[in-house]
């Protein structure tokens, strides 16, 4: 008998190359469903509804041009301290969320997995596509204050960098999904992960330039501007900064490096999730 | 092109026995070195015991299956049946892609759809229109597809005046037959079902049991099922698999199946069925009042023409104001002939006697005579309240075989023309 007639082979390990892409496209629609239901059920039984995705990050700004601008005193590089937070957090919280929520994957899914077969990649995928929503969201509540102040007459110029924009989200969604997967592999073994993941992301934080400029950084501690360097969100943050504010630094260089890691990270913790994903049901 | 549906060639799963935690990280080092560097055959592998939970392990690995080898024909409705513990689960796990077999290949022509749940993914808060949708689309569906069946599907559940509104106000009755109906309406070539039927009410569960003979006889699709309901697969299967400590033990003909099944379990424990461990169909049984032991006769056999003791032993979990037993015996052929509660007494029982009470208890229905007429039952044992509430309910427990005696008739004994009840009559010449 030949193989060619049987269309399913059920085999105790896949390659290890096999990323499974195709079969991710072919759900796309149970993709959207799940989207749909994180979009429904987040505002079931609020009073607010969607008016949450703004008072987040309009609070924090203010929080932060008291404590960081006001009373820190840390410079702002010259752009209005509503705009330079606000930009910084719009960006900063949908990376750190796609990582904090695709990283729970596996525990939260655990009941359905248990019971069906569908990509699991369907899972952390539409939650980095529901983040992005609440993003643009708030680059909205951006957008606005940035109109207020270009009315005003303060300095706040754009440039052709700013089209970069949807390259920058891009970047951030395949960072925050590829570090979330992988951490997800990686928690249904060892729980302790996680506590450490909310810890790291908000060390990680200020390792990214969202509460001071860069040049703020490259004055004070010259000697540690590698780790930051290193860091592949700094040039997404440095970039928007430049293109929507006019002020810090663009290299394409630097864009290109943070590029290239987002392109590693996604693709080895496809292939990781994917090991895992066949098994762990049995681990956790 | 052969007629063959899935080839199973060589099937095991190994499973840990204890927590995986501390300690398996060394493991998994030992394993990986061993398998990547030295390029060795895995040293775990060797190692591992049959897998019967009554006996002490000798190795902290077992095989929940072991060398399963054999193939489903298409358009075959095939029971898997075993005890607790055989195997059932894990094949069918293995098949739906939950989890991956050890060693060996599964070959499949076709989608497979599994039915390990009813309604996974359901979202309490949305509508039972969107978790259609969702649903169907967590078992493989496209958008275009659900839309097309959506009526279909909510006529079959019968719930039309619901839809629109969200599922936590279901009763769960409702919330199984929409997920059933889902499930039923999926065009898969290969069609898994595990003990989701048992759930739901008698109608429904004709409508189901209809519905899967239709997917397999009319559109000739393949179906396996796998029940502990040996009046379930005796009515739907044409042909049995018989798991056994994780390794076949029969196949072919359903009939023989049983049979081989029957004997191994009335031989091996007389009239006497563990109910503590059989896994319930409802997550909520068993939490306030659980049954523990179901014992005839005090584990004799039970003869026709005899008395009929029954014991059912239970653990009060929580205070309640009534407990009321019932137990029912139906013929493989899925008629349920005989039900006997203990709120329907000749000496009117009082129900109540169990309120303010916690712990252990039991309670004992006697029949003057058993006019059960050999052959072979199957078990249904629950507790409940006068009322609506179900406290526990197990359906098919077990299968028990009602034995010949002294008093019945000689001729009916060796007959074609058994079963069914024979009642005591007032009898005239005239």
């Amino acid at each position: 008998m030949k193989n060619e007639e049987y269309t399913l082979t059920i085999k105790p390990k896949s390659s290890l190359l096999n990323l499974n892409l195709k079969e991710v496209w072919q759900y796309r629609d149970l993709l959207e469903m799940y989207i749909r239901r994180e979009i429904v059920t987040f505002y079931k039984q609020t009073i607010l509804g969607p008016i949450w995705f703004f008072i987040q990050p309009i609070f924090t700004t203010i929080v932060f041009m008291f404590v960081f601008g006001g009373l820190a005193g840390i410079s702002t590089d010259g752009i209005p301290q509503a705009l330079f937070y606000l930009s910084g957090i719009t960006l900063w919280n949908y990376f750190s969320e796609s990582l904090i929520k695709t990283s729970d994957t596996f525990l939260t899914n655990q009941a359905v997995f248990g019971k069906v077969y569908f990509p699991r990649l369907i899972a952390p995928l539409s939650t980095t596509i529901t983040g992005l929503l609440k993003m643009f969201i708030q680059f909205l509540v951006f957008i606005i204050v940035y109109i207020y102040f270009a009315i005003k007459g303060t300095n706040v110029t754009p440039n052709a960098y700013a089209l970069l924009f949807p390259v920058l989200i891009l970047i951030l969604a395949g960072l925050g999904l590829g570090f979330g997967i992988i951490i997800s592999s990686l928690t249904t073994k060892y729980r302790d992960l996680k506590f450490l993941l909310t810890f790291a992301v908000q060390l990680w934080m200020y390792a990214t330039p969202v509460i001071y400029p860069l040049s703020v950084m490259q004055g004070h501690y010259h000697k540690y501007m590698w780790l930051i360097q290193a860091n592949p969100m700094t040039a997404v943050l440095e970039t928007f900064k430049y293109g929507f504010l006019g002020k810090g630094t663009f290299s394409w260089f630097a864009l290109g490096y943070s590029a290239l890691v987002t392109v590693v990270i996604l693709l080895s913790g496809i292939v990781i999730f994917n090991k895992v994903e066949r098994n762990f049901m049995d681990i956790i | 092109m052969s007629d063959i549906a899935i080839k199973f060639e060589n099937i095991s799963k190994q499973y840990r026995l204890g927590t995986i935690g501390t300690g398996t990280l060394s493991h998994d080092l030992k394993r990986w070195w061993t398998v990547n560097i030295i390029g060795k055959e895995d040293p775990y592998l060797k190692i591992g015991s049959v897998n019967d939970r009554g006996t002490k392990a000798d190795s902290d690995y077992v095989w929940a299956l072991r060398d399963i080898n054999f193939d489903v024909k298409q358009g075959e409705v095939l029971g898997i049946i075993g005890k607790n513990g055989a195997g059932k689960s894990t094949l069918l796990k293995i098949l739906s892609r939950v989890t991956t077999p050890t060693t060996g290949v599964i070959k499949a022509k076709g989608r497979i759809a599994s039915l390990l749940e009813v309604g996974t993914g359901f979202h309490q808060e949305m509508t039972g229109r969107e978790n259609i949708f969702m649903n169907g689309s967590i078992m493989g569906m496209t958008k275009a597809e659900i839309r097309r069946k959506f009526d279909e599907i909510v006529d079959f559940a019968g719930i039309e005046r619901y839809i629109d509104t969200p599922v936590k106000r279901y009763s769960s009755g409702m919330i199984v037959r929409l997920g059933f109906a889902i499930a039923a309406h999926l065009e898969p070539e290969i069609l898994v079902v595990d003990e989701v039927l048992a759930v739901g009410d008698a109608e429904f569960q004709k409508k189901a049991i209809g519905k899967m003979q239709d997917v397999s006889h009319t559109e000739g699709r393949t179906v396996l099922f796998v029940s502990h309901n040996m009046a379930a697969v005796s009515q739907l299967c044409q042909t049995g698999l018989l798991l056994k400590n994780g390794v076949i033990k029969t196949n072919g003909l359903i009939r023989g199946v049983i049979d081989e099944y029957l004997m191994d379990t009335i031989i091996n424990r007389t009239c006497e069925i563990d109910l503590d461990s059989i896994a319930r169909i409802n997550e909520n049984y068993g939490n306030t009042v659980k049954m523990k032991r179901l014992l005839f006769n005090n584990g004799n056999k039970i003869i026709n023409g005899d008395p009929l003791e029954v014991l059912l032993e239970f653990e009060i979990k929580k205070e309640v104001d009534e407990i009321v037993a019932g137990i029912a015996f139906t013929t493989l052929e899925g008629q349920r002939l005989l039900t006997i509660d203990s709120d329907i007494t000749i000496n009117n029982s009082n129900n109540k006697e169990f309120g303010n009470r916690l712990g252990n208890a039991g309670i004992l229905l006697t029949l003057p005579r058993n006019d059960l007429q050999p052959g072979q039952f199957s078990i249904d044992v629950a507790l409940r309240t006068s009322s609506e509430t179900m406290y526990d309910l197990i359906i098919g427990a077990s299968i028990l075989e009602v034995m010949a005696g002294a008093k019945t008739p000689g001729q009916i004994i060796n007959s074609s023309v058994m079963g069914g009840l024979r009642i005591p009559t007032y009898c005239q010449t005239i």
